[in-house]
């Protein structure tokens, strides 16, 4: 069991834009955010003896160079696109518990705006994600290039037999975006948005509207995962990972003949984390959800267990996920209204809450949080986090 | 044709015997013959039993939509430059009569026409000397 075995114990962040863009490379930005979270966990570069690189963004192996890791004993990458950050949190925590590494470092960051963007990966490296070969043999070549346009898919067929609605994904859309009100760190920050003006953004995949679509930004975050003995020597309240489990849809590489076609990584995944952390769905105090489309918190919520399938779009209504709601969900404003942070901002957010260092959106005792991962066709990746 | 500049499939291994097969103007599914279950994308090994051995089936042809997106705005160059009437354009996948599923799009019906479970049949649609993709339009039956 690897209920509480591993503490994260270091949070480093650049700060996240759009134009003019970062003006540093993607190493740099990650290093920054590196060294960023080693501050905060009072630890030096040559402590980190474990690093689990973000896919396609770097190599385990020049983070160590440069950071002076002179012991790097466990480098790896998880292939799962957004995914991996949560699974690399359940991985550190095993490599850890099992005496592999002692200090695991798990940066990601990236000029998602002023550099290489999301549209631009798979249509021109079929290596980019483990499905790239059949993207481009089966779907790429019918005009299905990028991925609003694979969720859009899923999103239809989940309308159809669910009733889920438009305004219901616009609840995901207006709630990510007050939240962000309260974070000054936040890219929409300062521009609210009201569920008239999401339903007048114009449709770009339909069933997405642009307002349904995640940010594009440039910046960097970082976290670090050791044992719970060493977590007492450091500075901060270590954040306890109480349970965590990654899974697959099945199949993974490839979605339009799923025999489930909403099953994701996270309906095997989630049952896993929770049963390892010994709590419920109803005993989360809130929770960040992976938001690269509105529809996919809804998707998540039902297969995490929040709800059950088909009625994530009630559970998100009528302030259902804001802050003071039932399940306050992406406190920082998420991937749709603070920053694209890979996910590993959605970790950083985590932490700050049940540190009670979030701020004007800080949930009042926040006990018990959960965030989640998705990638790809519907990797999932989910932590159980406490304080 | 050879001003086609969209995305092609890559014509190696099984996915050239699939568009090898779409060029004569006859869809075909591998079918397991240990357990006798149709597949799509083909692989080397059936996942029901895990049999190497199988045999391209022609498909019926028929199927029914089982979902779509219409894309009002074209993210990738091929889809906005080289035809800018390419949107709204809207991939359907769809559940045929064997039971896998396949992406493609609909020819002689907008995206406006589509409906759920709407029947449809398979057409071919020659995009170079070489290669020619399986589409469907609205069943004729």
């Amino acid at each position: 069991m690897l209920k509480d075995k591993a503490c994260i114990v270091g949070i480093g962040e650049t700060g996240y834009c759009r134009k003019p863009g970062s003006g540093m490379s993607e190493e740099v930005l990650q290093l920054k955010a590196s060294v960023a979270a080693l501050a905060d966990a009072g630890l030096k570069g040559k402590d980190i003896d474990g690093v689990l690189a973000f896919p396609n963004l770097g190599k385990s192996e020049t983070f160590a160079a440069s950071l002076g890791s002179e012991n790097l004993r466990f480098a790896a990458t998880i292939h799962m696109g957004g995914a991996s950050p949560v699974a690399s949190l359940r991985m550190a925590a095993m490599a850890v518990d099992s005496g592999a590494a002692n200090y695991v470092l798990i940066p990601g960051g990236w000029n998602g705006f002023s550099g290489v963007r999301v549209r631009q990966t798979v249509t021109t490296d079929k290596n980019s994600i483990p499905g790239g070969a059949i993207a481009w043999d089966y779907y790429m070549p019918q005009g299905l290039t990028v991925p609003p346009q694979w969720y859009a898919l899923m999103c239809r067929r989940h309308m159809h037999e669910y009733g889920t609605t438009h305004e219901q994904m616009g609840a995901v859309a207006v709630a990510m975006r007050k939240h962000a009100q309260l974070n000054p760190g936040a890219l929409m920050c300062g521009k609210p948005l009201t569920i008239e003006q999401y339903m007048a953004s114009p449709m770009l995949a339909d069933p997405y509207r642009v307002n349904d679509c995640c940010l594009e930004t440039d910046g960097a975050a970082a976290f670090i995962v050791t044992t719970v003995e060493r977590a007492q020597d450091l500075g901060k309240t270590p954040i306890y990972i109480m349970g965590a489990a990654s899974g697959q849809p099945y199949p993974a590489d490839e979605f339009t003949t799923r025999k489930d076609f909403h099953q994701t990584g996270l309906t095997i995944a989630a049952p896993e984390a929770f049963r390892m952390a010994g709590v419920t769905a109803r005993d989360i105090d809130f929770a960040q959800i992976y938001d690269c489309f509105t529809f996919e918190v809804i998707q998540q919520l039902e297969e995490a267990g929040f709800c059950k399938r088909g009625e994530g779009g009630s559970f998100v209504e009528n302030g259902g996920i804001e802050l003071g709601g039932h399940l306050p969900v992406n406190t920082s404003g998420g991937l749709l209204s603070e920053a694209h942070s890979l996910g590993l901002g959605h970790i950083v957010e985590a932490v700050k809450q049940l540190r009670g260092d979030a701020g004007e959106r800080q949930i009042a005792d926040a006990q018990l949080g959960v965030v989640t991962g998705w990638g790809d066709f519907g990797d999932g990746s989910i932590a159980i986090l406490r304080k | 044709m050879s001003e086609y500049n969209k995305p092609l499939p890559g014509m190696d291994g099984l996915t050239k015997e699939f568009y090898d097969f779409c060029k004569d103007e006859a869809l075909h599914f591998q079918k397991c013959t240990a357990c006798g279950s149709f597949r799509h994308v083909p692989r080397e090994m059936c996942a029901q039993c895990n049999s190497f051995e199988w045999e391209w089936m022609k498909s019926s042809g028929r199927g029914t939509i089982y979902s779509w997106v219409v894309i009002n705005r074209a993210l990738h160059p091929a889809f906005y430059d080289s035809n800018p009437q390419a949107v709204p354009m809207a991939p359907v996948v769809v559940e045929m009569e064997e039971g896998v599923r396949l992406l493609s799009n609909m020819v002689g019906c907008t995206p406006d026409e589509l409906k759920m479970d709407m029947p449809v049949e398979v057409v071919y649609e020659a995009v170079t000397d070489e290669i020619t993709l399986p589409r469907f339009r609205c069943s004729q039956a």
